[in-house]
């Protein structure tokens, strides 16, 4: 019956004394798709290259077996493991953009592995090339391999770096977080073009990633990891339906839980009015842009990457001076170049961003970092100024022996929590959280907000929210705004933002938002297919 | 916080070197048998007990001479590396810092700077300006900022777009905090490698500009003096030009290894250090 294509038997990795991978097994058969998932350091790429027989410098391989089609793929030659690699077993990157060469055209770079293991005659390569562009529902699939690496979308550059690995009729794809870095409308479409070609091709996969809602729309099977550790493995169904471990439950339970809107109309914090903004003249990023943030409330600012999200909080913090229109905070117009505020409305803002790492000055301690701000604005020193910071220790959940600490030792969610803790100590009204959990793994990212929400609640401060992520919107926000090009085309209410009738920007994005249940892509794609007819026959009839 | 890398052989090897430099330096007056200018024997002559490495070209102890001039041109570079350091990296920083005009304006003297070849530079600055120790150290200092303010700069127009620069300035903080708080500790791994490097530079300036004539004046001499006092004597086959002209080599050899040796710890310009 089913036919063996991979087994991985008691795989173990070190990285010095520290175990990467602990004693992994699994067996995948051919044509079907496993899921790896776990969060960052749980060891799934390293198993997804180790299939590849390959392994990332510093890490040794010190026990366990990898077979493929019956051989023992981690004692072959370097020769012999490079046909192998090329034949049988493909890989598909997380960065497309990084793995392509800039100067030569797609077609040559796709078919190149296989010409090279003279799997297939140039001509014979070529249409096959040309089918897979097609069958990834590529633009012009005749003409596309014509191009140059930064011609097309980073969506399209994936689905490239798909049929690349198509290319030669392999046994077995590993795909290593193929759409992570891509935006929720561009992954819903790469996802739906990796289906179908797994599906139409009959190829096994390996299928790595961190969000499982993404992983169970691809993979039979699922492998649960953490810290090199398998902590559960079953079909969809079952991590859905049954999860054995507390650890899986968290992660299918995950953004399950949504903030009661408050109803009541506070008065106005922020007013952001007819704001245009960009960072080389002529060339406006921001068109006109109005806005309102409540007292005590939270405005979540939603879009793709270069929506202008970000941007807008570059205006608001006065990093970027806008070129029209005026923002009042507070009751009073704010001057818009931050070099021209006044120490207190400074204080009144603070900024947590997106990479806790480039946001802590590596020098300095946690003592030193979140002493800074309570000098500065409220001159305290010595004892005060201790109680104050342990008391800020107390506020985020961490342990005082942080302090003496630097931030290279702390974890990731850690990092994330001081960059909070910094904001709080300058007793602000207005934290701007540009995108503060996209870095992070979802279990972390969870505890994240839930302490932003308590600490909201314990001290009224309003939050301008930057997230790509609609699923976060639902957890925090009180008041949506939702950017597209660098316009508004939706703002109000989250009852109303985020439930129908929906203009078609906002459909398209909320239906793009994974879902934990096995059946969300197939139904998504087609209510997107519904919705592209609609929209082409409103085309049709003005 | 600023562990060093593993010692090898030849960083071994530059690091003694150095210190053997360092302390002829440090001790001239009690390792040299005589003054420095005191006569000792006949023009040229070879080894013997009183002169240890011979005599030179008007008689003096070439050992002697030669332990003096470490201390001469220790002091010259030093103090010119130092100060280049001091003027290339404040102004440096603070082009990175304001950015726009003030940048423009700096890196574009700067620029005016170094289009002027250097040695044409002191030459004719020299020549002008009263030959003292004051001056010379003045111009090498200045001709050395020049190429300070170039790593400064790239160094910190690095740092001053990370966040954490971005926070200390919404926070309100003027631009010594900025400066001296928040860039300099994240940029001074590379910054140190960079002094070490320019100071074998200055000891080769100092020794050019000597064996020129403009730099150190007689009757104190550096090592580059020694090579131009003695240089005739290659002419009859006396090697007394090729000692001090091999500790020069020698010298800048050792700095350069201790140099590379740091260099392999501190060549990521992000300055953290991971643990595990």
């Amino acid at each position: 019956m089913a036919d063996t294509l991979l087994t991985v038997t008691d795989l173990e990795i070190k990285a010095g004394d520290t175990t990467i991978v602990d004693r992994v097994s699994f067996e995948l058969e051919r044509g079907r798709v496993l899921g790896l998932i776990g969060e960052s350091g749980a060891g799934k790429s390293t198993i997804g290259l180790a299939a590849l027989g390959y392994s990332r410098d510093g890490l040794r391989l010190t026990g366990g077996r990898v077979t493929l089609n019956g051989r023992d793929i981690l004692n072959l030659s370097a020769n012999a493991i490079r046909d192998v690699r090329a034949a049988t077993i493909t890989y598909v990157a997380q960065s497309a953009a990084a793995a392509f060469n800039p100067a030569h055209r797609l077609m040559d770079q796709v078919i190149e592995a296989t010409l090279w293991h003279k799997l297939m005659g140039r001509r014979a390569a070529i249409a096959r090339a040309k089918e897979l562009f097609a069958l990834l529902g590529l633009p012009d699939p005749e003409r596309f391999g014509e191009r140059y690496p930064h011609q097309v979308s980073g969506g399209q550059l994936q689905r490239a770096m798909t049929a690349m690995a198509l290319c030669s009729h392999p046994d077995l794809i590993v795909f290593d977080e193929p759409t992570t870095a891509l935006d929720v409308t561009t992954q819903i479409e790469v996802l739906a073009a990796i289906k179908q070609a797994i599906a139409s091709t009959g190829t096994a996969a390996l299928y790595i990633s961190h969000d499982l809602a993404v992983v169970s729309q691809i993979a039979d099977e699922i492998v649960v990891l953490r810290h090199g550790r398998m902590v559960e493995r079953g079909t969809v169904d079952q991590i859905f339906h049954a999860p054995r471990e507390s650890y899986t439950r968290d992660l299918v339970s995950i953004r399950q839980h949504e903030k009661p809107e408050q109803v009541n109309a506070a008065p106005p914090l922020l007013a952001i009015d007819g704001i245009k903004a960009g960072y080389s003249k002529g060339v406006p990023v921001l068109h006109g842009i109005n806005l309102v943030l409540g007292a005590g409330q939270t405005l979540a600012v939603v879009g793709e990457s270069g929506s202008g999200k970000s941007t807008l909080a570059r205006v608001v913090t006065g990093l970027l001076p806008a070129s029209n229109g005026s923002l009042i905070f507070d009751g009073q117009t704010l001057q818009p170049d931050f070099a021209d505020r006044t120490s207190a409305t400074l204080r009144d803002i603070q900024i947590i961003n997106q990479i806790p790492d480039l946001a802590l000055n590596p020098r300095q301690t946690i003592a030193a970092i979140l002493g800074r701000p309570l000098t500065h604005y409220f001159g305290l020193r010595g004892a005060a100024l201790k109680r104050r910071v342990t008391e800020l220790l107390d506020q985020i959940e961490l342990p005082h022996t942080l302090l003496h600490r630097y931030p290279a030792e702390l974890s990731g969610g850690q990092k994330q929590r001081i960059c909070i803790a910094r904001a709080l100590a300058a007793q602000p009204k207005l934290i701007i959280c540009d995108e503060p959990t996209s870095a992070l793994d979802p279990l972390v990212a969870e505890g994240i907000l839930d302490l932003l929400m308590r600490l909201q609640k314990e001290f009224g401060t309003s939050y301008l929210f930057i997230t790509h992520d609609l699923a976060i919107v639902r957890n925090i926000a009180d008041t949506v705004a939702v950017m597209l090009e660098g316009r508004v085309v939706r703002h109000g209410p989250k009852a109303q933002v985020l439930y129908p009738p929906f203009d078609p920007y906002t459909e398209k994005l909320i239906a793009s938002v994974p879902q934990m249940r096995p059946n969300w892509l197939d139904d998504a794609i087609a209510e997107r297919d519904a919705l592209r007819g609609k929209t082409v026959k409103q085309g049709q009839t003005p | 916080m600023n562990r060093l890398p593993r010692m090898t052989p030849l960083a071994a090897l530059g690091l003694g070197g150095l210190a053997v430099f360092l302390i002829v330096a440090l001790f001239a007056p009690w390792l040299a048998p005589h003054p420095v200018s005191a006569v000792v024997g006949g023009v040229w002559e070879p080894p013997s007990a009183t002169a240890l490495l011979g005599t030179d070209n008007i008689g003096r102890d070439l050992f002697s001479r030669l332990v003096w001039g470490a201390r001469v041109t220790f002091i010259i570079a030093a103090l010119a590396t130092l100060l280049a350091f001091l003027i290339g990296v404040t102004l440096g920083f603070y082009a990175a810092f304001r950015q726009g005009w003030v940048d423009q304006v700096l890196s574009r003297l700067n620029d005016l700077m170094m289009a002027i070849p250097t040695l044409i530079f002191a030459l004719v600055v020299l020549a002008v300006l009263p030959k003292t120790m004051v001056v010379l150290i003045l111009v090498m200092a200045v001709l050395e900022a020049t190429r300070v303010f170039r790593i400064a700069r790239a160094l910190a127009a690095d740092i001053v777009v990370l966040d954490y620069v971005e926070v200390a300035r919404l926070r309100g903080e003027g631009w010594r905090w900025v400066v001296f708080r928040e860039i300099l500790p994240n940029a001074l791994s590379p910054l140190l490698a960079e002094l070490g490097l320019r100071f074998a530079f200055a000891i080769l300036f100092l020794s050019t500009l000597s064996f020129l004539g403009l730099g150190v004046q007689p009757p104190i001499a550096d090592w580059g003096s020694l090579v131009k006092d003695n240089k005739d004597g290659l002419v009859f086959g006396v090697f007394a030009a090729l000692i001090p002209g091999a500790a020069i080599a020698i010298l800048v050899v050792s700095v350069n290894l201790v140099v590379d040796w740091m260099l392999h710890k501190t060549s990521s310009l992000k300055g953290a250090h991971r643990n595990g």
